[in-house]
């Protein structure tokens, strides 16, 4: 009852005329750049979480949600059409989807790939609004000590489950845990490591991070690589696929909504995990598993519904315990903090329209993309003819503008640029980004909750593991760095990553 | 040899990372630890870079230990170097914001850009870079009120 009735007041918040066009900015924005090789959601993101400053929170956030989930339709097109995945989630479809285009049946293929993610986002949408309240109303029971050792286990695992060599993802929290302690101690005052820099004494702006490592990182990398894309100009013929694709679609398409259910809320499993892991499911309960590789529609259903479905579930441990689960979802942590809310499952009783009209405007962002998919699909494509000449200078421009217009700050556009050069830096030596990013999101908030802990216990440390639910924390930290670090699931993930 | 880079690279960084962890080792201890409040201001960042140094040195010990020969493809350095001359593009031109203004130093980026990085003629960077430039001072400054560092000429 309690559901129905939040889900009412969610559809009623985001059908607000306001809260409906910044949905349909975030969906298009994000159909683009799900599109566009070369920019991602999180850059996307990140360079627009200024202008949220001036944004109504739910408007913001439900902006942001939108070009998050709409990159995930749009990276499916241009793998589909072009082979050319926009987004790397999208990679698992290229295998079929692509044959199934070079068959001349690009049209099937794309409606089985928006309506598979249709209902994924469907039933992600519902976890999100079934389990967000019972999670929420469990996490409000936790104390300091839980906090903590929730934290630490959420930053262990996004390090230990993201694709790439653990230890350098480690060390890419400790990097973050380390950047999110720069400027004045909060409690005696002292500052830390601001070398005598005044801008640097109330720390370092989120938005600098985010825009630095993801936005101009990420473009000024791509400026290195040469323009290599082939322009897909002929129409696509009949959008409607067979009864024969909708029966051999429908078992893949629930299959890859519970996979990638699965994969959404754990922390660090990477946009492509989720759809790969599908993919792999379903070649292995084929009747026929050559006719995979060959344009086999249940290769595109599975992993397309796998991968709206993980992209859905993310949003579960953000918003009902304040634990981003990847880099995008750090990037919406930091959206929020920069508006003033405390991210946490107090959010879904102190801002329900909030909470709510997210859950709402998702669905309602979903339909929108069945809508702005389909029919204007040759449109996104001709898309991919704007110069990158053209489209990247811009880009750093407008990053540049954004993080001025936050404090009129030079010193800050300063920052944002050395950040950029490391964020490539990174990049080039295999270092994962998104772990830094969470690392300097819940340092301050890790650091706070041991703080009051051992004030609550004066000092004494058992405080972590005498506490039930916090040893639990504990020990699933413990076990998930022990599994991981075994030699055979170390191999097998180097295999996976190869 | 990607791998054999890769090796050296981690061995780079692995020092790098761990000269940063003794660097917020030394500067911590010169911090409290801990206070009557709970941990001080030098509690964290001890723990930090405590972290930092036993991860890197790991990254270091896993590099020796890796096959450099593991992995063939080879690395693009001209796609670095051309990374790179953009980056000091971008870093320049923000560096010149304070005394051009932003739109003098963003026209500068975007010819180089088009001129240099994407080898169009000097005409059409000229274009590229004017019409930007414009375009950018009618939607921030002119539409939205945003305002932008200004140089000598007031824009």
């Amino acid at each position: 009852m309690e559901i129905a009735s939040g889900l009412l007041h969610g559809f009623a918040v985001a059908l607000q005329p306001g809260n409906v066009f910044w949905c349909f900015v975030g969906c298009l924005l994000g159909t683009i750049v799900g599109i566009l090789p070369g920019l991602g959601p999180a850059a996307t993101i990140a360079l627009l979480l200024p202008l949220t400053f001036k944004m109504d929170p739910a408007g913001g956030i439900i902006m942001l949600a939108g070009i998050y989930y709409g990159a995930k339709y749009g990276g499916s097109t241009t793998s589909i059409l072009l082979n050319i995945p926009g987004e790397s989630s999208s990679v698992v479809t290229c295998i079929d989807g692509y044959q199934m285009a070079r068959q001349g049946r690009a049209g099937p293929a794309l409606a089985i790939a928006a309506i598979g993610s249709f209902f994924a986002g469907t039933v992600g949408t519902l976890l999100i609004a079934l389990f967000g309240p019972p999670l929420a109303e469990v996490a409000l029971k936790f104390g300091a000590p839980e906090y903590f050792s929730l934290m630490l286990m959420g930053l262990v695992a996004a390090a230990v489950l993201a694709q790439g060599d653990m230890v350098k993802s480690l060390a890419m929290v400790a990097l973050g845990l380390l950047l999110g302690i720069v400027g004045n101690d909060v409690n005696t005052g002292l500052g830390r490591f601001t070398f005598g820099v005044n801008e640097l004494t109330d720390g370092i702006g989120f938005v600098v991070v985010a825009v630095g490592v993801f936005a101009v990182g990420e473009i000024i990398s791509n400026l290195g690589e040469k323009e290599r894309r082939e322009v897909f100009t002929s129409k696509v013929m009949n959008l409607f696929p067979t009864w024969d694709d909708l029966k051999r679609s429908f078992g893949p398409i629930v299959r890859g909504t519970a996979l990638g259910s699965f994969f959404g809320v754990l922390p660090g499993t990477g946009p492509a995990v989720a759809s790969l892991s599908s993919y792999l499911v379903e070649k292995k309960i084929a009747d026929d598993p050559s006719r995979f590789g060959h344009g086999a529609i249940e290769g595109v259903a599975g992993p397309e519904a796998a991968n709206n479905a993980d992209a859905q579930c993310k949003f579960i441990p953000m918003l009902t315990l304040g634990l981003p689960a990847s880099g995008v979802m750090a990037l919406m942590l930091g959206a929020l903090t920069i508006q003033g809310i405390q991210p946490g499952p107090a959010v879904m009783t102190q801002r329900p329209e909030l909470f709510w009209g997210l859950i709402a405007s998702m669905w309602i962002g979903n339909l929108m993309l069945v809508v702005l998919n389909l029919p204007l699909v040759g449109l996104w494509v001709s898309m991919l003819k704007v110069p990158y000449r053209l489209l990247f200078p811009a880009i750093m421009a407008f990053s540049a503008i954004g993080i001025y217009s936050v404090n009129n700050s030079p010193f800050e556009i300063y920052l944002t640029a050395l950040f950029g050069i490391l964020g490539l830096i990174w990049m080039k030596l295999g270092f994962s980004l998104a772990p830094m990013l969470l690392g300097f999101v819940l340092g301050p908030m890790l650091e706070e909750n041991l703080r009051r802990a051992l004030l609550m216990s004066r000092g004494n440390i058992s405080v972590f593991v005498t506490r039930p639910i916090s040893l639990a924390f504990i020990i699933a930290t413990a076990l998930i760095l022990a599994v991981i670090a075994a030699p055979a699931v170390r191999k097998r993930r180097h295999e996976i990553a190869d | 040899m990607l791998g054999a880079f890769l090796k050296k690279g981690d061995v780079i960084s692995g020092a790098v990372l761990a000269a940063l962890g003794v660097f917020i080792i030394t500067q911590a201890l010169a911090w409290d630890y801990y206070t009557l409040d709970g941990p001080g201001p030098g509690f964290f960042p001890f723990w930090y870079g405590v972290a930092m140094v036993v991860l890197s040195l790991l990254l270091v010990l896993n590099a020796a230990r890796a096959d450099p020969d593991g992995e063939s493809k080879g690395v693009d350095w001209h796609a670095t170097g051309r990374a790179m001359t953009v980056w000091l593009a971008f870093a320049l031109s923000v560096g010149l914001m304070d005394f051009l203004g932003f739109l003098i130093s963003f026209a500068l980026l975007a010819f180089f850009l088009v001129a240099v990085v994407f080898h169009r003629p000097f005409l059409t960077a000229a274009v590229v870079a004017v019409a930007s430039a414009l375009a950018f001072h009618l939607i921030f400054p002119v539409a939205l009120s945003v305002s932008l560092p200004t140089g000598p000429l007031g824009f």
